[in-house]
């Protein structure tokens, strides 16, 4: 048994920023991945939806690109809804309510390092989220543009940007059960009909939806992926989202 | 007039000495603070004054909704003082960063742990964050956390959780701590383990404040009691300063029946005989000024005289409930 020595430090003795932003990662990526709530919705549910639209033949057109092609950039920008909007979202909102946000603020971390340490704990994530589901759909004979492989991940970097900051402005200001519910809707609805995983060109007057986060999001991949194109009016629109939301976040978030 | 200067010297040195004087780790100086309601702004905190120094504990003492946890966020630096001055090591906690905040320990009343993670988890990593922690086995042995290191912080027991935030609070090795309610809902031996190690962290030197409601805490613990009531400070002090003053005479005694009019316009006179407000029993009576033995025996003779035989009579040393009671008498009455 080592003795106790709580002699106190007379010196401010805080970890460099960059440590504490790593370890705050690591302990985040941790506690998302030994989560099975955020297993559910960051892996588990756009697995099922690419198998849907897998077996389904939604998007068969003679001809044109073959099923997994058009469905899995859609889905891969569906994780990023589901990570950053959904997930951190959801954790925000409940370590808000039980007074963790306002626990860690007292701590060497402080604000500065949360967010960046969640930003760098949604990134491994995503990271997993990339290898997984891009794997599952290899198996299903997925070919992606290779040249679009670049533009992809500057459009998935965006999107974490922008739907991490969004799910933290919710749950930054509303009750943890009033976050709970708006980011799952959020994520049925942007998902379904806000030009995620199914194109524009499904709807008729979706003059408005292309200028969602959502579908910039999924245009861009999908521009990236299916064509190897970069869509630049997506990426505008997806950076002053990400801009928009962000400036938001840091006016309204509220830690406790 | 440089002369003069010369002159003024050693006393500007003196006061600029005094200005840098560190000895209290934490100050606050008529802190205000309202909030906005429908009905115009509510105050919350109406004049905060106190100081706490190292090697001491100082308790803040109140009935529940006094402004006890607002006054504590507010010297931690989580809340903003809508008016008044707080220093916390010199600096402004409100404003201060990373260097500040790794020389203090919190532990929030309601905990504040993630729920998900394990308390080892949640050491481990509060570890990380600083350069010299402290040893976080050993602080498990300590507080008595290692059969639930391994169990989500979800399933752990009040008192648990209680331990754990300690535990959370020390890995830094702070200068100064912050505990809120730390005996709530603790049983015996926990409390116990609590205490002495509240009692270890005072004898090397770090500065304690704690809250409580528990009075029987104050008088174990405190150094320094600040009784706060309503947003303001009532009384402070050692808890000898506060239980050797008061309103309430130190002696009294109980008759048997009702004292007759006679018997009590014959009282000596250098003494003060009134009916004891505090207990609803009206044969129990204070005695003022009884200071020496002479005193004493002026009061007995007197009951000799008139045959007064007390059921039971003494010098009461006040404990800080008594104290407590007097000050708050008024919300109870």
């Amino acid at each position: 048994m080592t003795t106790l020595d709580l002699a106190p430090v007379n010196k401010p003795h805080s970890a460099s920023l960059v440590s504490k932003v790593l370890a705050q990662g690591r302990y985040e990526t941790r506690v998302t991945v030994t989560n099975g709530e955020q297993l559910l919705v960051s892996i588990i549910l756009p697995l099922l939806a690419l198998a849907g639209l897998y077996f389904t033949d939604l998007f068969d057109s003679p001809g044109g690109p073959s099923t997994i092609d058009i469905a899995t950039p859609g889905i891969l920008a569906l994780s990023v809804l589901s990570s950053g909007l959904t997930g951190q979202g959801i954790a925000t909102g409940f370590d808000r309510r039980y007074g963790v946000l306002q626990y860690l603020a007292t701590t060497p971390l402080g604000p500065v390092g949360l967010l960046l340490g969640k930003a760098v704990a949604v990134l491994m994530v995503q990271v997993t989220q990339l290898v997984v589901i891009g794997g599952v759909a290899l198996l299903l004979g997925w070919s992606p543009a290779v040249s679009g492989l670049g533009f992809a991940l500057l459009f998935v970097a965006l999107g974490a940007l922008a739907f991490t900051a969004l799910g933290l402005l919710i749950a930054g200001t509303v009750r943890a059960e009033a976050t709970l519910a708006i980011t799952n809707i959020s994520w049925v609805i942007l998902g379904a009909l806000g030009g995620v995983v199914f194109p524009i060109a499904e709807f008729a007057g979706s003059v408005f939806i292309n200028y969602l986060p959502s579908a910039a999001l999924g245009n861009g991949l999908r521009a990236a992926l299916v064509e190897g194109n970069f869509d630049a009016v997506s990426c505008v629109i997806l950076a002053v989202w990400t801009v928009v939301l962000s400036l938001g976040t840091i006016r309204w978030f509220k830690w406790r | 007039m440089s002369a003069y200067g010369a002159k003024l010297r050693p006393y500007l040195f003196l006061i600029l000495l005094k200005c840098c004087d560190f000895s209290f780790m934490l100050s606050l100086t008529n802190v205000h603070r309202d909030v906005p309601t429908r009905n115009g702004r509510f105050h919350i905190l109406k004049g905060i004054s106190f100081e706490a120094q190292a090697g001491e504990v100082t308790a803040l003492l109140g009935p529940n909704g006094a402004g006890k946890t607002t006054t504590l966020s507010i010297a931690q630096g989580i809340d903003k003082a809508s008016s008044g001055t707080v220093r916390l090591l010199g600096v402004d906690p409100y404003r201060a960063g990373a260097g500040l905040r790794s020389q203090v320990g919190v532990m929030l009343q309601d905990g504040g742990l993630p729920m998900a993670v394990t308390g080892e988890r949640l050491l481990q990593h509060l570890q990380r964050l600083y350069q010299h922690p402290a040893d976080i086995e050993a602080l498990m042995d300590r507080l008595d956390i290692q059969d639930f290191r391994d169990r989500p912080i979800r399933r752990l027991s009040g008192g648990q959780r209680q331990r754990l935030g300690m535990a959370a609070a020390l890995v830094g090795r702070p200068r100064v701590v912050f505990l809120d309610e730390p005996s709530a809902g603790l049983d015996p031996v926990s409390r116990q383990i609590v205490f002495e190690l509240i009692e270890e962290l005072k004898a090397v030197g770090v500065c304690i404040i704690l809250t409580t409601h528990l009075l029987e805490d104050a008088q174990r613990l405190a150094d320094h009691v600040v009784l706060i009531r309503d947003g303001r400070v009532e009384a402070a002090g050692s808890v000898e300063e506060l239980t050797s003053t008061g309103l309430r005479p130190p002696f009294t005694f109980r008759v048997r029946e009702e004292l007759t009019t006679e018997q009590q316009q014959d009282f000596p006179s250098h003494l003060k005989l009134s009916r004891d407000e505090l207990v609803s029993d009206s044969l129990v009576w204070c005695v003022a000024g009884i200071e020496t033995p002479a005193d004493l025996h002026a009061l007995t003779a007197w009951m000799l005289k008139h045959n007064v035989m007390p059921m039971d009579m003494g010098l009461n040393s006040k404990s800080l409930e008594d104290v407590f009671w007097e000050l708050t008498a008024h919300d109870h009455a």
